[in-house]
């Protein structure tokens, strides 16, 4: 007795859990606990920016109006649309909607593409403009150099390790949309959709931290 | 000739904290026992834990292959700008080694975590859990909040090392002590991590071997978690010399104190529980006794060091070394030793010979005197550490020191020796040789595969010694 | 039975965060002096915890645990930040 879902489902469920109610609540729970080693992994990179910012505010201002307003936030208006597109895909998993999920999943991976190409062009603006730390960086166009260089020291570094965590996450959607294509989730069943849906919204959650603090740190732009 | 003092030095570090102190108790006795004693089947996420396994082989032979190719110089404290800009030995490599082994780590406390909330048997409340529980779930807490902002610094030192962008570097206006924030910011932490896990043994062993409940459950339990948390407020007591503004440094002394706190309430309440008990000296009793008092004389050293003042005459010195090692060795090490030799019968079926077991237990506490004792009275004399050489008036308590150390070496090889015979030779185990509490006495020596042929209905509080035998049926 | 929010719930999350980052970056616009970064955090944080109650179904999840574990997550990185710029902030007050 029991639809062909409930089967699907039941083979999901691993020897160690007593019922897949709890084998979601563990899997859930592993998921925020993981997010909350990303939040301290960042917090240190917050934590050198916020330190270099309070020592060497002017440089903060000069480096920031160096910064390509619209590239900013056209990528922050590109990364919260993905997220609405995760959400409605994870909600399409609990609704047993394949279709739906996969193709709000790769629009998801269409937004987070358009976000990784946007910031290609940004970092190789930079990179012309001698922007970019060491050797090549130009030092003599500034008034605060060299401390505008650890402005861009961190702005590399952060959104570099944002940058990868986005390619880390592409993999992870474009993964689970491949088995959401071939039927292996269902309403009772969907653990990874909802996971991997956690992930991506923090990647969205760290960039709308550090779009104010690196984009919109002068209220006049070069 | 410094050198290679150096590099000595720094691997032992390295290698002892990494790949020894921190993954020892949780990953050999914590994997094991903590779905026994919850009364579950597995952890959480079995598949998970095999990964972090995997991790930490490929970070120990990352590490084996950086010390045959020379090894790092620069302390296993990693301090910029000379392992950013002016080491010459293999920084990177070390610090990939140890970025790895951290992500082993945390997997293992992410576990953990879920699989104690998540896992518990029908009627394990959280006010029935094994304090040996209660200690590796606060290790847990620790390993997830703190190893994550050592792998983030020691990236950073990475990218300046190879790619010099340079956050710490002080030609962009860089400071090597946010360096140090960042990196102590885990390693105090860190020893917390280290320590935890064996007062969970200790726990374990001490109502054991008292034949009585512990004294104070809930203030062992919650003291854990007090450790746990305060852990983390104290970490720049290890820069009150760098620079720190003076201001900031009371503020962490002040916590470095109140962290002492939770670690007095359990020294006292395993006391308080073995008076008036049935006393056994068995073999893991022998190592609770050691580490309760040496545990106790290095902490209270730490209460030295937490003293801005004394710390400018000590801060540097073998007084630190000696304070450290009475805590990991005659603390950790101790417990570890200790809680192999309790859970040994459970573990492979065998009882150990008891009375090699004793023997050894007397030379490791007789070694580890000689060894560390020597070191205390150098470091108040003002002996320096990490100097490779000294000058003679340090001379007899150096070689008093090394002597001790053969000795330990001695009482250390003994237990290899007998746990492997014992695999073949050794008595066969019962399913409760000890007579002990708990939920993992309760299934066969060894266990089969899922721990229990059925889930247990837990009814009762834990350390329910006033029910069970009032005498060790072995260990006489 | 898991929680299962009408799309309507995430569009207007989406509206109202495409709101806040039209307002964060026109504040940013107007010269605030030492409060615009203040402001811009508290900004982001609105954005935050939208993302986190709603997108990240934080609202919905029954038990405390998840909640214990993100405000967990939050305060442990207040530590770092706090404790550490307690040391920059007062090297100066000599």
């Amino acid at each position: 007795m029991g639809n062909s879902r409930t089967v699907v489902a039941k083979r999901e469920l691993r020897h160690h859990f007593s019922d897949l109610e709890q084998q979601r609540e563990a899997s859930s729970m592993g998921m925020w606990v993981f997010l909350v080693t990303e939040i301290m992994f960042f917090g240190g990179m917050f934590c050198c920016y916020l330190v270099y910012r309070y020592l060497y505010f002017h440089a903060w201002v000069e480096g920031s109006q160096h910064m390509e307003f619209w590239y900013g936030t056209i990528n922050t208006v590109v990364l919260i649309g993905s997220s609405l597109t995760m959400a409605l895909a994870v909600r399409a998993s609990q609704l047993g909607q394949r279709k739906l999920l996969v193709l709000l999943l790769l629009l998801t991976i269409l937004l987070g593409l358009a976000f990784m190409g946007i910031k290609a062009v940004e970092y190789h603006q930079h990179w012309l403009n001698h922007e970019f730390p060491g050797s090549s960086f130009d030092l003599k166009k500034w008034q605060d150099a060299p401390h505008v260089e650890m402005f861009f020291v961190l702005y590399f570094t952060m959104t570099g390790f944002h940058a990868l965590h986005v390619v880390i996450g592409l993999f992870a959607v474009g993964f689970v949309a491949y088995f959401a294509w071939r039927g292996r989730y269902t309403a009772e069943y969907h653990n990874p959709v909802e996971n991997v849906g956690l992930y991506w919204h923090f990647v969205d959650l760290v960039w709308i931290y550090l779009y104010p603090l690196l984009y919109l740190i002068s209220h006049r732009h070069a | 000739m410094p050198d290679t003092y150096n590099k000595l030095f720094s691997m032992h570090g390295q290698v002892m904290i990494f790949f020894f102190l921190i993954p020892s108790v949780p990953a050999v006795l914590g994997n094991f026992l903590i779905p026994m004693m919850i009364g579950a089947k597995d952890l959480a996420f079995p598949r998970l834990n095999l990964l972090s396994w995997y991790l930490y082989i490929s970070a120990g032979l990352l590490m084996l292959y950086t010390i045959m190719a020379g090894g790092v110089d620069t302390g296993w404290t990693f301090y910029p700008p000379y392992s950013t800009s002016f080491s010459n030995s293999n920084v990177v490599l070390a610090a990939t080694s140890i970025f790895i082994a951290g992500f082993s780590s945390i997997l293992t406390g992410l576990n953990f975590i879920v699989t104690v909330h998540r896992m518990r048997a029908p009627g394990m409340t959280w006010s029935r859990l094994p304090l040996f529980v209660w200690s590796n779930y606060a290790t847990a807490i620790i390993q997830v909040l703190g190893t994550p902002v050592l792998a983030i610094t020691l990236a950073l030192v990475g990218l300046e090392r190879i790619f010099h962008i340079g956050v710490f570097d002080p030609k962009v206006g860089g400071d090597p002590v946010l360096f140090q924030h960042l990196f102590w910011f885990y390693s105090h932490p860190a020893v917390y991590i280290m320590i935890l896990p064996g007062m969970g043994v200790v726990s374990e062993i001490v109502p054991c071997f008292s034949r009585k409940r512990i004294f104070g459950y809930s203030f062992i339990a919650m003291a854990s978690v007090a450790i746990a948390v305060l852990g983390f407020l104290v970490w720049a007591h290890h820069q009150f010399v760098a620079g720190i503004s003076v201001y900031s440094a009371m503020i962490f002394s002040f916590f470095s104190y109140m962290v002492a706190v939770p670690s007095a309430i359990k020294v006292f309440n395993w006391t308080a529980t073995m008076y008036r008990g049935k006393i056994s000296y068995t073999t893991p009793m022998l190592y609770a006794f050691g580490f309760i008092g040496l545990f106790t004389m290095g902490g209270m050293t730490g209460l030295f060091l937490a003293a801005l003042g004394l710390d400018v005459h000590v801060h540097d010195t073998y007084f630190v070394v000696a304070h450290f090692h009475y805590i990991m060795v005659g603390g950790m090490v101790m417990a570890y030793i200790g809680g192999l030799h309790f859970w040994w019968p459970k573990i492979s079926g065998r009882m150990y010979p008891e009375l090699w077991g004793r023997l050894a237990a007397l030379i490791i506490f007789i070694g580890f005197h000689l060894t560390f004792f020597p070191q205390f009275i150098l470091g108040y004399l003002g002996m320096p550490r990490r100097y490779h050489a000294y000058t003679s008036e340090f001379q007899i308590l150096n070689v008093l020191s090394t002597a001790g150390a053969s000795i330990l070496a001695v009482g250390y090889l003994l237990p290899m020796v007998y746990f492997l015979w014992s695999l073949r030779y050794g008595k066969l185990a019962t399913d409760n040789p000890w007579a002990a509490s708990g939920l993992e006495w309760m299934t066969p020596s060894p266990p089969p595969t899922f721990n229990f042929e059925e889930t247990p209905v837990v009814t009762w509080e834990a350390y329910n010694y006033d029910q069970l035998p009032q005498e060790v049926p072995v260990g006489e | 039975m898991e929680h299962i929010s009408p799309k309507r719930t995430y569009v207007l999350v989406w509206a109202a965060l495409m709101v806040l980052t039209v307002v964060t970056a026109a504040v940013s616009r107007i010269d605030l002096g030492p409060f615009s970064t203040p402001v811009a955090l508290f900004i982001a944080s609105c954005k935050g915890v939208l993302v986190v109650l709603f997108f990240m179904h934080a609202k919905y999840i029954s038990g405390k645990t998840t909640y214990l574990v993100i405000a967990a997550g939050f305060f442990w990185l207040l530590i770092l930040l706090f404790l550490a710029m307690s040391d920059y902030i007062s090297r100066a007050w000599i």
